[in-house]
């Protein structure tokens, strides 16, 4: 168990010190960008209102003293108040957040739901014509952009089906489209990998002892292929979730969808530095997070690693 | 002496060990197709891609226009031809594409030379910020750089340039890390070789052709992150036809002028489909240990 611990406390440094820069780095970036107070008062305020406005917001002192209070409150979980919003950022990022959650969990619950069982079939059925469809989709799915996806889902399911709505957040509907448009990623890359590994594991040789005693196929299929080939399905799909909140990012422009993607962009163009910062900080918080319970999953599904 | 007599040879002989597979004759041939789209789009282009004319506004693809021209992919929302932009976007999306494969190819080859061949510090350095780069979502910073300095061609070289250069590093410094322990670095090293003579004249041409595939898959990414941007509006701005700008103007038209999205949408799937394939492709020719990085 030591040479896990060991491994597990290694990556959690690494993974602290990519939190570390990532907040640097988005410090750097958005005080490059300019100054916001300009923008969010009256273009005939009067100077003296500029300047106090800009004391409050503490952007008055140099730049060392800013990153040192930025850091100092990070660390405590403060990200300062939004310029544009006027309340604490992190209150704006939680009000976004649950439509991002939302759409985020749903795009990967489908694409996983999707993505395992087309992998295992197309592995199982491997150079039959199912098999080449669902990978030559996937393929499509992998290099399409994905705005440009979610483009086609609106003109083809949208308008010209009229199955569902373009754009905004509601009923179950309104979920459909952006969430098949970022899942589909996803979807493409596990399914293709799903089945690589799949394969990979049907030409071991203990598939061919279970198959010559007699075990039947269903039960070589999920007893000794599924759990074997889960370790590499499961680190795509916990980097594919990661690369799902870089999506969101596209998706909710395209969609109008209220999250922290479509936020971040706003508060981008307003140099609403504390929601920026916060929100690159989540997600940051949130990628780190994922692959470290990967790790730890790791140790849980392949017991050679915990003595290792 | 040719002989016209057909001799019959054991087909596994016959056939060559590693046939050329149809599809990548024809992903190099749509490649090749699309820069020379690039280079004579003035000659292939029926119609100015930012000529205005009111007067053939949002008219549906036709081959005889109000204007008495074809417009084989319709006009846009300011009358201009489709076709001609698509042709002239290609220029955009292969020249940013490029330019960024190179920086970014320059960048991360140097960074994952000197973590694979220096080690230590130099290593843990430069793999904690290419942990930090994956650790988030980049195309944020890339807004959030392209906010400050402005959209122009330059920035968006070395944005998309920048995103792409980790997948570079992690490749180089793995290969250079087994490299670097081979006898033949030994022997060079003990014969008074500098590190740089090594580094350049026996690693680096070790490590080409995974150089070629990192960058040809690149590529395919560098055009949609180039693509997405300018969807954005950060971008190349208009009047310059680029495809992912073109994408942007057609979405208010979705509805009543499809092809203005559609058309340009379509060539940036095929271009980023098949040139990805082609990376795929070359990686199981010259370097199938490469898979799944």
């Amino acid at each position: 168990m030591r040479g896990l611990a060991g491994f597990l406390g290694a990556r959690l440094a690494r993974a602290l010190v990519a939190l570390w820069l990532v907040s640097t780095v988005v410090f750097v970036v958005m005080r490059l960008s300019g100054d916001p107070v300009p923008l969010l008062l009256p273009p005939d305020a009067p100077r003296s209102e500029i300047f106090r406005v800009r004391a409050e917001l503490g952007l008055d002192r140099s730049l060392p003293v800013q990153y040192a209070v930025f850091l100092g409150s990070v660390a405590r979980g403060d990200f300062g108040r939004s310029i544009h919003f006027r309340e604490p950022a992190m209150r704006v990022v939680l009000g976004y957040l649950p439509a991002t959650l939302e759409l985020g969990l749903t795009a990967f619950v489908l694409a996983v739901l999707v993505a395992v069982p087309v992998g295992l079939v197309s592995a199982i059925r491997r150079n039959t014509f199912v098999d080449h469809v669902a990978m030559g989709v996937a393929l499509i799915g992998q290099s399409a952009p994905t705005f440009f996806l979610g483009i086609l889902f609106i003109l083809l399911l949208s308008l010209q089906a009229g199955l569902f709505p373009t754009s905004g957040r509601g009923e179950w509907r309104h979920l459909v489209l952006p969430a098949l448009t970022l899942g589909a990623f996803a979807m493409a890359s596990i399914a293709r990998l799903t089945r690589s590994a799949v394969l990979e594991v049907l030409r071991a040789d203990f598939v061919r002892t279970a198959r010559a005693k007699g075990v039947s196929e269903t039960l070589v299929v999920v007893k000794h292929t599924l759990r074997n080939a889960a370790l590499p399905i499961i680190t795509i799909t916990g980097l594919q979730f990661g690369a799902l909140l870089g999506g969101a990012v596209v998706t909710e422009t395209v969609f109008a969808w209220p999250g922290i993607g479509r936020l971040a962009i706003q508060s981008i163009y307003n140099r609403d530095y504390p929601v920026v910062q916060c929100v690159v900080f989540f997600s940051a918080a949130a990628f780190v997070v994922i692959n470290f319970c990967i790790d730890l999953l790791y140790g849980v599904l392949d017991p050679r690693l915990r003595t290792r | 002496m040719a002989s016209s007599i057909p001799v019959s040879v054991p087909a596994d002989l016959a056939a060559p060990r590693r046939r050329v597979p149809w599809g990548a004759v024809a992903g190099v041939a749509f490649v090749i197709a699309l820069f020379a789209m690039a280079a004579a789009a003035p000659l292939l282009a029926p119609h100015d891609p930012v000529r205005q004319s009111l007067r053939v506004r949002l008219k549906p693809p036709t081959l005889e226009g109000a204007d008495g021209f074809a417009h084989p992919l319709g006009t846009d929302h300011l009358g201009r031809d489709v076709l001609s932009r698509v042709i002239y976007g290609s220029r955009v999306s292969l020249f940013i594409g490029f330019a960024a494969v190179v920086v970014g190819g320059l960048i991360g080859a140097t960074l994952g030379i000197v973590a694979g061949y220096r080690g230590g510090w130099a290593d843990t350095v430069i793999m904690t910020v290419a942990d930090a780069q994956l650790a988030f979502p980049f195309i944020l910073l890339a807004i959030g750089i392209i906010a400050v300095l402005g959209p122009s061609f330059p920035t968006l070289v070395v944005v998309v340039g920048l995103s792409g250069w980790v997948a570079y590093a992690r490749v180089l410094r793995s290969q250079v890390l087994v490299l670097r322990s081979r006898e033949f670095v030994d022997a060079i090293h003990g014969l008074g070789g500098s590190a740089m003579r090594i580094v350049l004249r026996h690693i680096l041409p070790n490590v080409l052709s995974s150089l070629v595939v990192v960058a040809t898959l690149e590529l395919a990414r560098a055009i949609v992150l180039e693509a997405t941007l300018s969807f954005l509006g950060l971008g190349i701005q208009p009047p310059t036809p680029s495809w992912g700008g073109m994408i942007h103007e057609g979405r208010e038209y979705l509805d009543s002028a499809w092809w203005i999205s559609t058309f340009p949408g379509l060539t940036l799937m095929l271009t980023s489909l098949v040139v990805s394939r082609l990376g795929d492709w070359l990686r199981d020719v010259l370097d199938p240990t490469l898979r799944g990085e």
